[in-house]
């Protein structure tokens, strides 16, 4: 199927209306400098069938391993009849409703999802979804620079340990609008930050301060002194939560006496496949005193002119088809098919699923733990309690370790070494409730055959891995 | 025909000043600039304190169909914005050079009101954008 339908004689037509010789014309403003004229490396067109066959064998390539990486996505179950209704027609092809009074059910899918989510995060106000976790933490940002009137400083703490990832896009996003983000250091031995490291900050001018909770290692933030400790200094508290903990953990809306600002995070865990990386969805919250300052579209409920129920896209003066270089965000998008199969994925589950499907994500974490923390070489990093993710440090590096795993059919999960070189070999670790007992032993059975095969690292090895 | 007070300069980006007794000026928006952008729907006036230079982005008036940038007419240290616009931006359309004052700010310079549009240099200037 053409991806244009027209053919050569509407646009012919077309352009003798509007009186232009051709269709190169229209695009004359863009710089010949910008122009790309050719796609190098892009080869050219496959047929249906051989893109098929491609895509296939490349997927036997990858094989069925058993997936322990989680680190900001997570493989959950996702019952059938999430995709197979996301996948109908009527959400499928009306993607986004661009004629939006006239897309009365896909305004509703928007306005579930939103009441959800506000329900999920304790908050008042949902937006219709944002790119992905790492791009709300950065619109985050920015939107609480432009709603924190009082602070001149553009300046955002950000704990270390909230997701490389969203620490590096957020800089890169929000970078060049002279938004500057310090990194708040944790504690090697409980793999969080403690309240009182925030002390160095007193007294200073700042807009926002960003938490993860879990955090990137999986552990639990002291969430009610950070935003205590914030609100009494008046600055805004952004909150980055993975939506499945909130069925087991307090909502951002509950931290501390006044609760979070803005709640963000990545709405991959709910219904959305892996998939190598994408596309997911990013949500956002917040209190209704902030809503004008919140990126994307909102859909809101309200009555025609009959006294009937309707839907409509609200406070849509802020957005860029009208603000243009105004607008509260020049780059999100309401990411629709995601966002369907998220909320039918809540709403299959309902509060009791969530918190099954959280639940069990806790115990089989812990199962793997302790399972893995029993072979020699290999114990839990940090002190303290986790949600279905943890480090372990190991007494050797843990890319080879990883690649022998791989081998045997086990993806066993992050080398922090890169992101955390402080941490010498370390691994984080995670279990949904997709993984079974056997997988857990298959995972410690293969891991304790590949320490034992080959000596374990001396005491200078060691050492010399955590300084390089 | 929209009301112009002569009393009162102009600007090309449709914001009045008014000069009050003890030397700070008050500004708001034209009664011109209020009926183009519809029913105001919520008004961001600047803080106190706040300096600003000639043509810096100060505020915003949004109406349901549009969002539009208050600018400083002059170079200003903010005194006061009108907090009663926050629960009543409908102030603006309904008395424009009244109630509906943005804000009131000590300007840099004493004179600096002095160069700006007299009303009939105002209402010629929106005849001409308008044609």
């Amino acid at each position: 199927m053409a991806f244009i339908p027209h053919t050569p004689e509407d646009v012919e037509a077309m352009l003798a209306t509007i009186g232009v010789a051709d269709i190169e014309r229209l695009f004359e403003e863009i710089p010949a400098s910008l122009r790309i004229r050719s796609l190098e490396g892009i080869p050219s067109q496959l047929s249906e069938m051989e893109i098929g066959r491609l895509m296939s064998e490349r997927a036997r390539t990858d094989g069925r391993p058993l997936c322990f990486i989680g680190a900001g996505a997570y493989e959950h179950h996702i019952p059938s009849a999430v995709w197979a209704l996301a996948t109908r027609g009527e959400f499928y092809s009306s993607y986004t409703p661009y004629q939006a009074e006239a897309s009365q059910g896909t305004l509703q899918l928007i306005y579930e999802f939103q009441t959800m989510m506000a329900s999920l995060t304790g908050l008042e106000v949902s937006n219709a979804s944002l790119y992905d976790g790492a791009s709300a933490v950065a619109e985050a940002s920015l939107m609480a620079v432009r709603a924190h009137r009082k602070s001149q400083s553009r300046r955002i703490l950000v704990l270390g340990t909230v997701h490389p990832h969203y620490r590096e896009v957020a800089a890169a996003v929000a970078g060049n609008q002279d938004l500057q983000f310090e990194a708040v250091a944790y504690s090697s031995a409980h793999g969080t930050v403690s309240p009182q490291t925030l002390a160095s900050y007193e007294g200073q001018d700042i807009t926002a301060i960003v938490i993860q909770q879990p955090n990137f290692f999986g552990r639990l933030e002291d969430v009610d002194a950070l935003t205590d400790w914030a609100h009494a200094r008046s600055i805004l508290v952004i909150a980055v939560v993975n939506p499945i903990s909130l069925a087991l953990l307090k909502p951002p809306g509950e931290w501390g006496a006044k609760g979070a600002d803005i709640a963000v995070g990545e709405g991959q865990p709910l219904g959305v496949p892996l998939s190598s990386g994408g596309p997911y969805l990013g949500f956002m919250t917040t209190r209704m005193e902030l809503v004008r300052q919140m990126p994307g579209r909102i859909v809101g409920r309200t009555l025609d002119l009959a006294g009937q129920p309707g839907f409509t896209l609200t406070l849509q003066a802020r957005e860029q088809h009208i603000r243009r270089a105004k607008a509260t965000s020049n780059i999100c998008t309401n990411q629709g098919l995601l966002m369907t199969a998220a909320t039918i994925y809540m709403s299959l589950m309902g509060s009791e699923g969530l918190e099954r499907v959280a639940s069990s994500c806790l115990a089989r974490t812990r199962e793997l733990v302790s399972a893995l923390t029993r072979i020699e070489g290999v114990r839990a990093a940090f002190e303290g309690p986790y949600f279905h993710e943890c480090v372990l440090s190991l007494d050797r590096p843990v890319a080879a370790v990883l690649e022998a795993l791989a081998k045997r059919g086990v993806q066993g999960g992050l080398d922090l070494s890169g992101y955390y070189p402080g941490l010498g070999p370390a691994l984080l670790v995670c279990a949904t409730e997709t993984k079974t007992s056997a997988d857990i032993d298959a995972y410690a059975n293969a891991l304790t055959s590949i320490l034992r095969s080959a000596p374990g690292a001396t005491a200078e090895r060691q050492g010399a891995a955590a300084g390089a | 025909m929209s009301q112009l007070p002569p009393d009162l300069r102009y600007t090309k980006t449709h914001e009045w000043l008014r000069t009050l007794p003890d030397g700070r000026v008050e500004i708001g928006i034209t009664d011109h600039a209020q009926q183009s952008l519809g029913d105001l729907v919520f008004v961001e006036v600047p803080e106190p304190g706040k300096s600003l230079k000639e043509g810096d982005a100060c505020g915003v008036v949004e109406s349901v169909k549009a969002a539009s940038d208050v600018y400083a007419p002059i170079e200003c240290t903010v005194t006061e914005g009108n907090s009663q616009l926050t629960s009543a931006p409908e102030a603006v359309n309904n008395d424009p050079y009244g109630a509906g004052w943005l804000m009131r700010v000590r300007p840099a310079s004493a004179t600096a009101v002095d160069g700006l549009m007299s009303a009939a240099d105002y209402d010629k200037f929106v005849q001409s954008e308008s044609t």
